[in-house]
């Protein structure tokens, strides 16, 4: 079956980054996988988002129109793709700036990520990375090693310390999670 | 056996192939042919290893006539393909014959983008102030007030100086001389030839059955007559007070300063990249 | 007989001086080659290229297709090769084709605008024989339109974008495999028939990633111009042959031969003869129409027993494919016929599926391209049999909108 996830927020949240690094992370783990994106011309602002499927099987179509998952970093993003989500979807959102949630899934993650990552890592640059690791060890839809890997293989040398230190942030952020 | 410049040209034409040449009578585009072929026979190149590239307009016809390399184009476009055959082969002489219309109108990005690079080609423009081809409409060089088909109440238009828009966008050599001068033009070329880098000529040419007709200049030996006497060498402008100078053809060769060609430039630049084991 | 160049493990393009360097080149090449990787669609198309033998790229930046280039100018110079960023598209494609005639295997990558801009100098590397590739990786038009959204809406303009009869080799993969296999194959079959052929890819397909593993250079058939044998007072730049295939000199090597895109005889000189003009434009149509065979690729998926028939190309055939495998799952009998060359298109199959099926669903992200070209092939059903879905809005068609076609006329 595929599983599919769907990263979504603003330009320059470093959303389609993530999703690379989601999918090299599924390629590690030799599973097929797809990662599409959408955004607009402009590379900061406006809608983005990206698209990762993964599966055991072959992916045909390679937009997620059904998710398992959905991360939403932003109000806008939140409000346009929640209907998408499956029943059993997992939605995990970053509470910095989704303050209303029109249905609550029952499977709602909520952090305020944004703010998280200002104050613990000093810098809102990681908040893709942290939310992307809180992503991975809730939805256990690849393994922690295979994301640093991927992290290690994808970020440039000079960031890689603070990626990792957020990476390991969200896997923390995650197994302290109470609903 | 004497030399005979007639010789020298027909040994390097397509004489058994595409002759009777389009140009009318009086024309001033064999006499450029025949400073290039004399140009380049006194500097005893290779004509394997030149390649005359062409766009649209009567100059341009002059690739089919010559026992070269010779890729006629599309309208425009000849510094364009020439950028990618000189890439391709750098060692090769690659001459561009051009028109007024053609390198300075419809292929103006063209010529100053690779002024700009500085890449070694050999850009001959053949400057009638006419499109000649399709009967006399109005160039980018036809003057103010001069007639043509498109401007059958006189030209309301600046003109462009070919010469000045080349240096402005960075051209390295730059000459300007008329067909009446064909020694001063052979010997131009053989010095553009000869140089490492962009090269414009700007060869002020006689039109007679079209702009001449058009703009009542007499017939073509009138039109030489005003070329000989409305035109000072480069060498003698300094010497003569300014209203002496004022409307005149500037003839010589008005810049000639080396730097960085554009191939020799990407040449090092793979080495260097080379030398970087492709990291 | 064509050259059939098996490859070496050495770079493509021209010999480096420093054999260490080469060494140094190889490992890098068989150390990507061996792995199995992320990969995006634009990076398979350079990479395809670079296994190619391509050592030559002009080209313009333009979204959607700018990392080509951009990749390009980072492995070409590695190999010798050469890059260039042009001043406009009309420099790109004339440059390339320039430097094929002087021996490089050349190639550009586009997008809508820009070519619509190469569109003359596309038809002047076809009337010149001239092998170079376009690939143009479509975007949502007219004009500047939605430069990140996805639209099949160059298809009829890949065959009749420039003036006058031209015929096209246009292919058109739907994964990022396909699009390294098919950029490798555009400039072979650009070699072997001396043509520009162009490779349409979707917005969605070039900035897509996908799990893929590239063969070895072993494994990949590269293809090259065959060269004249003849002396140079022998060689004719248009020779006849009975495939219309005939070998390329290039300047520089002592032929010294003429190129025009006016109107020319066999040896490339103008003329105005009605006879020679008409030659040679029957020259031009006969080398696709008399190899049509070697030409057309297609994909046949579910076919042998489908009552229904999908028939798209690029992205929205894998939209076609997940409606498939639901329709399946409920009984449908329902497949997919999917040209990988569009263009010469493929009226056989097109004919034959036609005469198999009771319906037949043309999804495209157009207002109507595709369908044309089936219903041209309609000789004696009825029309009703031809069921369009068109989407025209930055969206891609879905699995559920083409499953709800098929579920409405089963």
């Amino acid at each position: 079956m595929n599983y599919e996830i769907r990263l979504s927020g603003s330009g320059g949240q470093g959303l389609i980054l993530a999703g690379i690094i989601l999918a090299r992370a599924a390629v590690i783990e030799k599973r097929r996988v797809t990662q599409t994106q959408s955004y607009g011309p402009e590379s900061r602002g406006g809608f983005s988002r990206a698209d990762v499927i993964i599966s055991d099987e072959e992916i045909f179509f390679p937009e997620a129109t059904n998710f398992n998952c959905l991360l939403a970093l932003t109000q806008e993003a939140c409000d346009k793709y929640l209907f998408d989500l499956r029943e059993t979807g997992i939605l995990i959102i970053d509470t910095t700036f989704v303050k209303n949630l029109a249905l609550a899934a029952e499977n709602t993650f909520e952090l305020p990520f944004t703010d998280i990552a200002q104050e613990k890592l000093g810098s809102t640059i990681t908040t893709n990375i942290l939310s992307l690791a809180f992503l991975v060890k809730t939805t256990g839809i690849v393994k922690e090693e295979s994301l640093q890997q991927s992290i290690t293989e994808t970020v440039k040398a000079a960031f890689l310390d603070v990626n990792l230190k957020a990476m390991q942030l969200g896997y923390d952020l995650a197994a302290n999670y109470k609903k | 056996m004497p030399n005979i410049p007639q010789k020298i040209v027909h040994e390097y034409l397509r004489h058994d192939k595409k002759f009777p040449h389009v140009w009318c009578a009086g024309c001033s585009n064999g006499i450029v042919l025949g400073a290039i072929i004399r140009a380049i026979a006194s500097l005893n190149l290779d004509r394997d290893d030149i390649v005359m590239v062409s766009g649209i307009g009567c100059s341009s016809r002059m690739p089919v006539y010559v026992d070269f390399n010779t890729l006629h184009t599309l309208h425009g476009r000849s510094i364009a393909f020439a950028t990618g055959v000189k890439l391709q082969k750098p060692h090769m002489k690659v001459i561009v014959i051009t028109g007024d219309g053609d390198c300075t109108a419809i292929g103006g990005n063209h010529l100053i983008h690779a002024a700009r690079r500085n890449i070694d080609l050999k850009v001959i423009l053949v400057n009638n102030n006419i499109y000649g081809m399709t009967g006399g409409q109005c160039s980018p060089t036809t003057p103010h007030d001069a007639i043509a088909t498109t401007a059958p109440y006189g030209n309301i238009e600046p003109d462009f100086n070919i010469c000045n828009l080349a240096m402005g966008a960075g051209a390295s050599f730059v000459a300007r001389t008329t067909a009446f001068h064909a020694l001063e033009m052979q010997s131009i070329m053989k010095d553009a030839l000869e140089y490492p880098g962009f090269s414009l000529i700007e060869v002020i040419s006689a039109c007679p059955v079209i702009y001449g007709r058009l703009n009542k200049k007499g017939g073509a030996p009138q039109m030489m007559k005003e070329f000989r006497d409305n035109s000072i060498p480069l060498a003698a402008v300094e010497k003569l007070p300014p209203e002496k100078v004022e409307g005149k053809i500037i003839r010589g060769i008005l810049r000639r300063e080396v730097r960085a060609e554009y191939t020799a430039e990407y040449a090092s630049l793979v080495k260097r990249v080379q030398a970087m084991g492709g990291e | 007989m064509l050259k059939k160049t098996t490859k070496s493990t050495k770079a493509p393009a021209k010999e480096s001086e420093n054999p260490k360097v080469e060494s140094k080149l190889d490992e890098l090449q068989n150390k990507r080659e061996r792995k199995n990787v992320l990969m995006q669609g634009n990076e398979a198309v350079a990479y395809g290229a670079l296994d190619a033998g391509v050592n030559f790229f002009a080209g313009y930046p333009i979204t959607p297709s700018t990392e080509v280039a951009e990749i390009l100018a980072t492995e070409l110079p590695k190999r010798g090769g050469v890059f260039i960023q042009m001043e406009d598209e009309i420099a790109s494609i004339c440059a390339i084709v320039g430097a094929s005639l002087a021996g490089a295997k050349s190639l550009t990558a586009t997008s809508g605008p820009g070519f619509s801009l190469m569109q003359e100098g596309i038809g002047f590397a076809k009337i010149t024989e001239t092998p170079c590739v376009v690939v143009n990786v479509q975007r949502l038009g007219p004009s500047t339109g939605m430069p990140t959204s996805p639209a099949q809406g160059d298809i009829m303009q890949a065959k009749w974008g420039s003036h006058g009869d031209s015929p096209a080799i246009v292919l058109y993969p739907d994964s990022v495999k396909e699009s390294y296999e098919l950029t490798i194959r555009a400039v072979n079959l650009s070699e072997k028939y001396r043509t520009c052929v162009i490779l349409l890819l979707d917005e969605v397909l070039g900035h897509m990633r996908e799990a893929v593993q590239l063969p070895d250079m072993a494994n990949v058939r590269v293809i090259s111009r065959i060269k004249p044998t003849v002396p140079p007072h022998w060689y004719k730049h248009y020779d006849e042959n009975q495939k219309y295939l005939s070998p390329l000199a290039s300047y520089g090597e002592g032929y010294r031969f003429h190129v025009t895109g006016l109107t020319h005889d066999a040896l490339g000189f103008p003329t105005n003869k009605s006879t020679e003009a008409g030659e040679m434009m029957e020259r031009l149509r006969k080398k696709i129409s008399y190899n049509i065979r070697d030409l057309v690729q297609i994909e046949s998926h579910m076919m042998e027993d489908a009552k229904i028939a999908i028939f798209t190309a690029g992205i929205t055939s894998r939209a076609a494919k997940a409606a498939i495998a639901m329709a399946r799952h409920e009984g449908i009998k329902v497949g997919l016929l999917r040209p990988l060359t569009i263009w010469p298109f493929p009226d056989d199959a097109v004919r034959k599926m036609l005469r198999n099926v009771e319906t037949v669903i043309v999804p495209e992200l157009n207002q109507g391209q595709l369908i044309h070209e089936v219903q041209r092939l309609i000789k004696e059903k009825s029309d009703g049999s031809l069921i369009p879905i068109q989407r025209v809005n930055g969206q891609l068609i879905t699995p559920n909108d083409i499953l709800r076609k098929i579920k409405e006329v089963s």
